[in-house]
């Protein structure tokens, strides 16, 4: 117990600034506001990896590491879609995982906030559209915001989050 | 090994020694069976239709013996109802990839198990995408269709079904299990929901290209599918790779081992209430993915090798910064060891859970990083070492117990070895190029490329076409011989255990449903 508590002391606090939303300087605790403001309460995120390679997912699990740390600036991933504001799509649609993404979909609460995660969900990726893959998300379910990448970065993400609940 | 199959044997262009042997139904089998009792393994199975070429259709098993990679081939007449031979009895990770051999091609091996596995209603069943009669572009509405889940009678016996869609940022997979109380009296996995069509997709590329789809088989493992992939047309077209390139080559490898071992540790402590593990090597991970941009250009390394070697060398100050790295990396990784080992609450939940005895894990074909962590000392760095594994010496790392534990001290003896290869590699930079040209491929040909990934082996069996264009291609992730494994480890453990156990194995979804 002492040995953890030594090494969090040395570690120290490792959180980067949230990114700048692309076309406003926000300060942290102004986005902090806007979450606040617009929902009264934190972000809720459920996602859906609807036929992913699995890189996005690695990128979207890194917004949890204490660089960018966030659950600090107010953002949580649920395990329920009934509790989500938010749905982060990833992965060209798969077929198979089709209906298991329209039921998610028609689960979340309104306003039903859709971002599409990487040169996949954006536009199909290498993938495309196929007997076995719908391609983009937007083909499948409304999108409000899309991030491109292959991953995108972390910070990208983050970005397109923002973005979307302002 | 087979000496007495001979007759049709050649060798085959590959990273690794490797011979095609043509065979007949009967060998077909007798092959699989000697393979077995020779200590040998099924690296993977795959089919492919030649009616176009010869009126056939084949199908292929790769085994991996003492002396390289066998591949043998068993050709079918390509009248209505091709079958083959099943391997199941020998080997039975073949019975998924028997189903979807016949999902994809229509060849049916004669396992009685035949309920489909990749396909899951999504197109019809009459229609087979690998076929080179199927418009690959056709889309159908899909019709989903009730599995038939073997069920578990008896008193208080009760279903829980999880997924597709998980709580948590993972894959979709679904988990069928029947318990007692919370006791686990048997579990069945359904997966293939991110099914999409990656083999028939390789045939609309050229050759040139198709290292870019490799790498996105399962993003977690880009780097050795892309050199799997390049390895086989490397030796195809007899390209020379420059040395510097396979050693970039390999130190982007090992930093994929070490990025998803690290990611893993940290789950894995979380898995077990202990989030502090989650917050150091998550943290030590994200280091790495940055000194990943800083000196390969990228974090996740989807398009860093290339035909002929890698995109592009390091930076001047690149050294400094892998030393300063694996630095780091060194000392965080061996401190949280020593909490892992000295939290009560992590060793309780860490020990006797999950446990895949090393019989077990014999029987049921377990390969790669599993395997090891039930006894069976298998790594073809070490075992059938291709450049620049060759002059490195890897050190192989097991663990007799077989348990969640086990699966965590493999992932840290691992991590100290790849520090090591790490920084051989960084220390002995041979200077030259980091791409060659290479040639174009003559049509027809099939070539190997097998790359220990982090979970275990990855294959590509690439066979080229005319005009530089992509016949056939199918990838092998070592996820289809381990995710069975999981149904058994967590047999009499509790279901809130099964989250832990499944991070333990972390096997790829998108990378056994392609
Ligand atoms: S965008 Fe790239 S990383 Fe994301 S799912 Fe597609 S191929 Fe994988």
């Amino acid at each position: 117990m002492i040995k953890t508590l030594v090494q969090i002391v040395r570690t120290g606090i490792l959180t980067e600034e949230a990114p700048q939303v692309a076309d406003a300087d926000l300060a942290l605790s102004e986005i902090h506001e806007s979450i606040r403001r617009t929902l009264g309460r934190a972000l809720c995120i459920r996602h859906v990896d609807a036929g992913s390679c699995n890189g996005c997912e690695l990128e979207i699990q890194a917004l949890n590491n204490p660089y960018y740390n966030l659950e600090g600036i107010g953002i949580k991933f649920v395990a329920s879609p009934r509790h989500a504001d938010l749905l982060l799509v990833t992965g060209p649609v798969s077929v198979n995982m089709e209906e298991a993404l329209k039921r998610t979909f028609d689960a979340i609460s309104d306003p039903k906030l859709v971002v599409a995660v990487g040169d996949c969900g954006t536009c199909g990726g290498i993938f495309g559209k196929s007997y076995a893959s719908r391609g983009a998300v937007a083909d499948v379910i409304p999108v409000n915001h899309s991030v491109k990448g292959c991953p995108p970065a972390p910070v990208a993400i983050l970005q397109a989050i923002l973005q979307v609940i302002r | 090994m087979i000496r007495e199959f001979q007759h049709g044997t050649k060798a085959l262009p590959s990273n690794l020694p490797c011979r095609l042997i043509k065979v007949g139904a009967v060998e077909w089998r007798q092959i699989a069976q000697r393979v077995r009792t020779d200590g040998g393994r099924l690296l993977t199975l795959w089919g492919a239709d030649d009616r176009d070429r010869d009126g056939r259709y084949r199908v292929y098993a790769a085994y991996l013996n003492a002396n390289g990679v066998d591949v043998i081939e068993h050709e079918m007449d390509g009248g209505a109802r091709p079958v083959y031979p099943s391997l199941c009895e020998f080997f039975p990770s073949s019975l998924r990839m028997e189903r979807t051999v016949f999902d994809l091609l229509g060849i049916r091996s004669m396992e009685p198990d035949q309920r489909g596995w990749l396909r899951h209603g999504g197109w019809s069943e009459s229609a087979f995408p690998l076929r080179r009669d199927f418009e690959s572009n056709s889309q159908s509405a899909a019709v989903s269709e009730p599995y038939p889940f073997v069920q578990v009678e008896g008193d208080g016996v009760h279903e829980i079904p999880v997924g597709p869609v998980h709580a948590g940022t993972i894959e979709p997979g679904h988990f069928r299990f029947s318990v007692v109380g919370e006791k686990v009296l048997r579990l069945e996995e359904r997966l293939g929901y991110t099914h999409k069509g990656v083999e028939k997709r390789f045939e609309q590329l050229p050759l040139e290209e198709g290292h870019r789809l490799a790498a996105r088989i399962s993003g977690d493992s880009a780097v050795a599918y892309s050199w799997a992939y390049c390895a086989a047309l490397e030796s195809i077209t007899s390209a020379d790779c420059p040395p510097r390139a396979l050693q970039l080559r390999a130190l982007a490898l090992e930093h994929e081992r070490m990025a998803n071992h690290l990611g893993d540790l940290g789950a894995l402590g979380n898995d077990a209430g202990f989030a502090f593990g989650l917050t150091h090597f998550s943290r030590m991970k994200e280091d790495l993915l940055r000194t990943n941009q800083a000196c390969f250009g990228a974090r996740y390394l989807m398009d860093f090798i290339v035909p002929g070697g890698v995109v592009s060398d390091l930076p001047a100050h690149a050294h400094r910064l892998l030393l300063d790295r694996y630095r780091t990396i060194e000392a965080g990784t061996a401190s949280m060891r020593n909490t892992y080992d000295n939290h009560a609450g992590v060793q309780d939940r860490f020990r006797e859970t999950g446990v895949l005895s090393p019989e077990l894990a014999w029987n049921l074909d377990a390969t790669g990083l599993a395997a090891r962590a039930s006894g069976i000392p298998h790594d073809l760095r070490a075992d059938c070492p291709w450049p620049p594994y060759d002059k490195l010496k890897p050190k192989v790392s097991t663990q007799p117990s077989g348990d969640v534990a086990a699966r965590a001290a493999v992932r840290f003896d691992e991590i100290v070895e790849s520090l090591r290869i790490c920084r051989a590699l960084a220390g002995g930079l041979a200077g030259g190029s980091v791409r060659n040209a290479i040639a174009e491929a003559a049509p027809g040909l099939l070539g190997i490329g097998v790359i220990e990934a982090w979970r275990g082996p990855v294959l590509i069996a690439l066979e080229t076409g005319p005009g530089g264009s992509i016949r056939r291609c199918h990838p092998h992730d070592p996820s289809w011989q381990n995710w069975p494994l999981l149904e058994f480890a967590i047999l009499g453990n509790l279901v809130p255990d099964f989250p832990l156990i499944n991070k333990s194995f972390n096997l790829s979804y998108s990378g056994q449903d392609v």
